[in-house]
């Protein structure tokens, strides 16, 4: 029992939950402020999320992708690079799926692997793109990385319009079913909630990047470089030929999210007129779970409950969606703010001390 | 004696940080005019305490008293106000700005909207002149000496009215010729009525310029003494808690095949000049080469190309005959150098990975670790902790950051991991910058094992005093080129100066144009 409660008191453990706690407050005097009821509002949400099977099918769904693209920030940022570009990265997984899907006749055991695979590479690549222009020339991973969401964008359009969309229409041919990754069975469970072998691919991917960085050589390499390029320098490392790699692995991760989308939730691509967004809040979701596989998925879930939500509360409880953004900035600026939250945490942390021996 | 005010009064003080006790009832006691030597070893708390009278820390237990009446120093501000300035070890200063603007930032006489560099100008000039410092108000930082920046940054607290002058270690990056100058502006500072606390490891400095003398030790007082009354020897034993020998004991080198062989190299500095010009020396089995010299003078550069760092733009680099020259950092490392790094946490070590993670940082991919791309942690661990205990690195446990131990604790980590290696030519570079004499002669102690088991040594240090006792033959180095070799027992420190600032050349010195 004493274990359980040192690890509900643990700093690591005390500081984001208090953050969040604290966001919902100021998002409830969002509210207050707004005339509507917070109360109301947040109950709403749970609700929506907790109410149903086919919602709560439909918030795994969403969350998903977020795991990816928060894996793809985070693993970056553990070798010492910002990946701001795992948007792009995830575009590019869906144009790759979408190639793949459509052009190929393949047994199935064959066909949506590959369309995963060609998802991840083509993620990764894209991320290297960023990743080669910082180790040979130089450039700032941020603003390249950026650029290239850009580029992403408008890229998949093209290529979209110039193979897959039949004329007069906005959307891609549906790919071949053979390339589907949907779980017909659980999505039957969930009331046709569009769930999908992904949710299970982000999991493991959770536990590859765990593996990956701290069990490997190459892991062992990545933190090295990120952490202090000088002495990997010194000690022999390749420091050029590791940011390549680290922004392919984290461009890989969000291309499969993007490849995932695709193949599991949409079975078509269409014309995008926006960015869509998973990328960037994969960078708040990397931030609020520290950069940790482990935090990257509760952050991820957090985040999509409350995304997913924010529809309840417009509904139930007429709060615009904008509001629900109110919520997820605040609860982001708290976690980045720690230094303001650990005000709130030091109480209960000099009670333990005293408690406790 | 007791009509004399005192100045800064500790009582008490007590700072405990989650773990350690940082400073355990400390008291100190300076009297005004007084040049008070704050003595012990890394990690024994004395930062602790002045960080802790300049505002930077909260004491737990304690009370201050600043001429006599009790102080709360919340803030570095608060100090500033009381009249208490810190002369930090790393200078504080904007590279491109003047003397003038470096000393007045944060603080600027205004006229009107406009800075009014002029009146400062003036003030900073009287400054110098009234305590001797000879700072040229419009000189810029960059085009100054390591020496004259240090001036700049007493004059920083001079100008911010301080009476109580703490100094960090302030003689770790002087030559000798500006150690001697900084004394004498000690005696200055202290004439016209400052108090000066004066952090150091050095007690050939506390016997010269210092009045008193407090050491601590774990966080503890062990003693306030006068200098009248002490040696060196008696504040060493206090300071470490046994007695130390100063006294560098080896026997006679017996150099045999040459190791290392530099012939002729030239090397671009970060400057885009020169750094190093046909630079020539040889290192042989079985004997400590210290290379001499005031900083700046190509010894960085000389390292870099060493260890593949940085590429030599003519000349050769062969280490047991076979030629290195601009290889990988890996191919030399593994073709049997080692090198302690002059900045050991930009170089030698990742702060924020475990002990044990560092033990491995040029040896995690061979065979005992690395089992077919995954890292076999158990070997990794069992391998630094069979080097933390062989050389006594004093860390909580393998696990903990490279970052919570001391300077020398990371020191010896980091001798460790490079002697281990079992290197042909081991590279020293100030392997005892900052360390305190119980961890410095350790040091000395394991470069001399290497060279009695027959390695090479190559050690650069800005402290003749090290240099003299530990080699055996000494290169001076003097604009990027060995300017003579000398044999270490028949220099001496007059010698040594005058070649390390260019006025004599002596035989050796590869570069005769």
């Amino acid at each position: 029992m004493n274990k359980v409660i040192a690890v509900f008191t643990k700093e690591s453990f005390l500081v984001p939950v208090v953050a969040i706690i604290l966001g919902l407050l100021t998002g409830a005097i969002a509210m207050l402020a707004g005339g509507f009821n917070p109360i109301q509002a947040y109950m709403a949400l749970i609700e929506k999320v907790f109410g149903s099977a086919y919602n709560f099918g439909e918030t795994i769904r969403q969350i998903t992708p977020l795991i990816f693209t928060g894996l793809a920030v985070a693993f970056a940022f553990r070798t010492g690079l910002f990946n701001i570009g795992a948007e792009g990265q995830f575009i590019v997984g869906m144009i790759a799926a979408t190639t793949v899907g459509v052009s190929f006749d393949l047994p199935a055991y064959i066909h949506a692997p590959l369309a995963v695979i060609a998802g991840a590479v083509a993620g990764g690549l894209w991320g290297s793109i960023a990743g080669y222009l910082k180790a040979a020339r130089g450039v700032n991973e941020v603003i390249t990385s950026i650029m290239l969401n850009w580029v992403a964008l408008y890229l998949a359009n093209w290529v979209m319009n110039a193979f897959f969309i039949p004329t007069g229409q906005q959307r891609s041919e549906m790919i071949k079913e053979s390339s589907m990754i949907t779980i017909t069975w659980l999505s039957q469970m969930f009331d046709s909630a569009r769930l999908h072998w992904g949710t299970l691919i982000a999991v493991l991917a959770a536990i590859f990047f765990y593996v990956i960085l701290w069990k490997t050589k190459s892991g062992y390499e990545l933190r090295a470089v990120g952490l202090n390029p000088h002495a990997s320098e010194y000690a022999g490392m390749n420091v050029n030929r590791n940011v390549v790699k680290a922004m392919f692995i984290g461009g890989m991760f969000a291309g499969i999210g993007g490849a995932c989308e695709i193949l599991g939730v949409f079975h078509y691509q269409a014309i995008m007129t926006a960015q869509p967004g998973y990328g960037f809040d994969g960078i708040a979701v990397a931030l609020i779970g520290g950069n940790t596989p482990l935090g990257v998925v509760l952050a991820a879930i957090l985040f999509g409950i409350l995304t997913f939500g924010a529809a309840g509360m417009k509904f139930g409880a007429g709060v615009p969606v904008e509001l629900i953004r109110v919520v997820i900035a605040s609860v982001i600026f708290f976690v980045a703010a720690h230094g303001i939250v650990k005000i709130f945490v030091k109480p209960i942390l000099q009670k333990k001390k005293e408690g406790g021996h | 004696m007791s009509s004399v005010k005192k100045v800064v009064e500790m009582r008490g003080i007590t700072k405990r940080f989650p773990g350690i006790v940082a400073n355990d009832n400390i008291t100190l006691s300076v009297k005004q005019g007084e040049i008070h030597a704050l003595l012990g070893e890394n990690g024994a708390g004395k930062s602790t305490l002045m960080n802790i009278l300049f505002g930077l820390y909260q004491p737990d237990e304690g009370e201050i008293l600043i001429n006599e009446k009790a102080v709360k120093i919340t803030s570095p501000n608060v100090a500033n106000e009381l009249g208490i300035g810190m002369v930090h070890q790393h200078f504080m200063l904007v590279e491109t700005f003047t003397v003038t603007e470096n000393i007045v930032l944060g603080n600027e006489p205004k006229n009107g909207l406009q800075i009014d560099i002029q009146s400062a100008e003036k003030a900073v000039e009287k400054l110098s002149n009234q305590y001797g410092l000879k700072v040229d108000p419009r000189a810029k930082i960059q085009d100054i000496s390591v020496g004259m920046q240090q001036r700049v940054e007493i004059l920083k607290t001079l100008y911010r009215g301080a009476d109580i002058l703490i100094f960090d270690e302030p003689t770790a990056v002087l030559t000798p010729q500006e150690i001697h100058e900084l004394i004498e502006i000690m005696h200055n500072l202290v004439k016209e009525g400052k108090t000066i606390i004066l952090i150091t490891h050095k007690l050939k400095e506390i016997m010269a310029v210092c009045n008193a003398c407090t050491i601590i030790r774990r966080g503890k007082v062990i003693d306030s003494v006068l200098i009248k009354d002490t040696n060196p020897d008696e504040l060493a034993a206090k300071m470490v808690g046994r007695e130390v020998s100063f006294h560098v004991d080896k026997i006679a080198a017996k150099p045999k095949e040459t190791i290392l062989a530099v012939e002729n190299v030239t090397a671009m500095g970060n400057r885009g000049v020169n750094a190093l010009n046909n630079l020539s020396l040889e290192v042989r089995a079985g004997e400590i080469l210290g290379i001499a010299g005031v900083d700046g003078n190509g010894q960085s550069e000389l390292i870099e190309v060493l260890t593949g760092l940085r590429k030599a733009t003519s000349g050769r680099v062969l280490l047991n005959g076979k030629e290195i020259t601009n290889e990988s950092p890996r191919s030399i490392s593994e073709s049997g150098l080692s090198h302690i790094p002059e900045d050991r946490h930009k170089r030698g070590l990742v702060l924020d990975f475990t002990m044990s993670e560092n033990m491995v940082l040029e040896t995690y991919f061979h065979p005992t670790f690395n089992k077919n791309g995954f890292l076999d942690y158990g070997a990794i661990d069992k391998h630094a902790a069979k080097l933390i205990e062989e050389f006594d690195v004093r860390t909580p446990s393998i696990y903990t950051p490279a970052r919570a131990l001391s300077g020398g604790n990371q020191q010896k980590a980091i001798i460790a991991r490079e002697v281990d290696k079992n290197p042909d030519l081991l590279i020293a570079a100030q392997p005892t910058r900052g360390l305190d004499v119980g961890a410095i002669e350790f040091i000395h102690r394991r470069l001399i094992e290497q060279r009695d088991n027959g390695k090479a040594v190559l050690l650069l240090s800005l402290e003749l005093d090290e240099i003299i006792n530990v080699s055996d033959r000494i290169a001076v180095i003097y604009e990027g080129s060995i300017v003579g070799i000398v044999d270490a027992k028949a220099t001496s420190e007059q010698e040594l100066g005058l070649m390390m600032s260019g006025g004599k050349r002596m035989p050796g010195g590869g570069n005769d144009e």
